[in-house]
């Protein structure tokens, strides 16, 4: 079992850093420690997005469905990685299936938590949209690259 | 056949085709193949990250670069994507015909230059084809380096090219191979992403690493800055240029990138000489 507690993970994490101590221990207040095993379902699409995840160790797929075809790999994501953003906008529906492709830990937030916490607090607010917006751009452009499909041209 | 009875060296007329004698055919990928060709004189030196031109007689010329190991000169092997007339009459050559090489010519990976540092490979699709020879020689001289990184893009996992090295190199504890797809089913365990995603994940000194950079020029672009953005010298980052080579020599200009030839100046570069070059649109 870890023994450093999590607002030290999360203050030694690079997509937290530059937090204050105060917001580190309010984060730190709405999270836990979570393990999926191998091939079990983190979470299912349509499926209210009650959380989010830092990654800790493990790969985690990113599925949708596709009628006929079953269910498509969009992405992976690995250690020291964030899983889910769904928590942050209305309806709060996870918009993918999130599987463990091997033994998966993580650190879960409590996405109804840090909902009220970013409400109460404007400033802890700004500092998590300014970096889970990084991830959605990272995201958006690694999206945009796969769409290109880069490798199917001659070279 | 009286062409291979005068073996000649094929340095001698950089415009001359020399005959060399196919000695083996193999699929790689639905679209891509090896050829392995015998040099009439036995021996064909080459630095790893130059190319030929490879002749089909009849047909015409096509610059493909060496994919084969520069410590084993007796047969020069070439990985070729039938995406033309040209390639696709090298796809259908048998064992004992003959083709045309011109070469080798280029600029080569200055992986001898990198020893002591982090070495770093990025490759998209085919583009691992040109720099395995420069794996080879880091790995045929591995204790002159630090870590040995080698980090793969394709499409799908049935467009893995050389996937047995793959998994030889990524089986040696002195190695760590990273591979990604684009596309895939629950097939698949491995990762799925755009290889600029490895870039982060992989484990090198940034700031002692000399990174090679070789696929489509859209990836090379966002691997170059991704891995400038993580610490490494745009100096020490370089990529494989590629253009409309024609003569190989820098006579004609049909390769003509900016103020360079790639046939002559390149096709390896500096990053920092072309990273600006490769956002411009009419270039």
């Amino acid at each position: 079992m870890r023994t450093v507690p999590i607002a030290d993970l999360l203050t030694a994490h690079p997509f937290f850093g530059g937090m204050s101590t105060p917001a580190i221990q309010v984060l730190a207040s709405c999270a836990s420690e979570v393990e999926f095993a191998a091939g079990s379902r983190i979470f299912k699409e349509g499926d209210p997005a009650d959380a989010c995840f830092l990654l800790t160790a493990g790969n985690v797929a990113l599925e949708i469905v596709v009628p006929g075809r079953g269910p498509h790999v969009v992405e992976t994501l690995h250690s020291g990685e964030i899983l889910g953003w769904s928590w942050l906008f209305p309806p709060y529906r996870w918009t993918f299936d999130a599987q463990a492709l091997t033994a998966t830990s993580a650190i879960r937030f409590d996405a109804e938590a840090l909902r009220a916490a970013k409400a109460a607090d404007k400033e802890l607010g700004y500092e998590l949209m300014t970096r889970f917006a990084q991830v959605l751009v990272d995201r958006l452009q690694a999206t945009r690259l796969q769409l290109l499909d880069i490798y199917g041209t001659a070279r | 056949m009286a062409l291979l009875a005068e073996p000649r060296t094929a340095l001698l007329d950089p415009m001359e085709p020399v005959p060399f004698r196919v000695r083996g055919i193999r699929d790689e990928l639905e679209d891509t193949f090896t050829l392995e060709l015998e040099p009439p004189n036995g021996r064909f030196e080459f630095a790893p990250g130059q190319y030929t031109m490879l002749y089909s007689f009849g047909i015409g010329e096509v610059p493909i670069s060496v994919s084969g190991d520069a410590s084993r000169p007796s047969r020069l092997v070439q990985t070729i994507r039938g995406v033309g007339a040209v390639t696709r009459a090298l796809r259908n050559v048998r064992p004992g015909d003959v083709v045309g090489v011109r070469g080798p010519f280029g600029t080569p990976w200055p992986v001898d230059g990198a020893t002591g540092r982090d070495i770093v490979f990025v490759a998209g699709g085919i583009g691992l084809a040109p720099l395995r020879p420069a794996i080879y020689r880091v790995l045929e001289r591995r204790d002159h380096y630090g870590q040995v990184v080698v980090l793969y893009g394709a499409r799908s996992p049935r467009e893995l090219l050389f996937a047995e090295e793959l998994q030889d190199w990524g089986g040696r504890f002195d190695v760590t191979v990273l591979v990604t797809v684009d596309n895939a089913d629950r097939a698949w365990y491995g990762s799925v992403g755009v290889v600029t995603k490895l870039v982060p994940r992989a484990p090198y000194e940034p700031q002692n690493a000399s990174a090679f950079v070789c696929g489509p020029e859209i990836m090379m672009r966002f691997a170059g800055q991704e891995l400038e953005s993580r610490g490494v010298a745009p100096e020490q980052i370089f990529v494989s240029m590629e253009r409309n080579m024609k003569c190989g020599v820098g006579f004609c200009g049909h390769c003509q990138f900016a103020t360079k030839l790639v046939c002559r100046d390149g096709p390896v570069f500096p990053f920092s000489e072309v990273a600006r070059l490769l956002t411009v649109r009419e270039v």
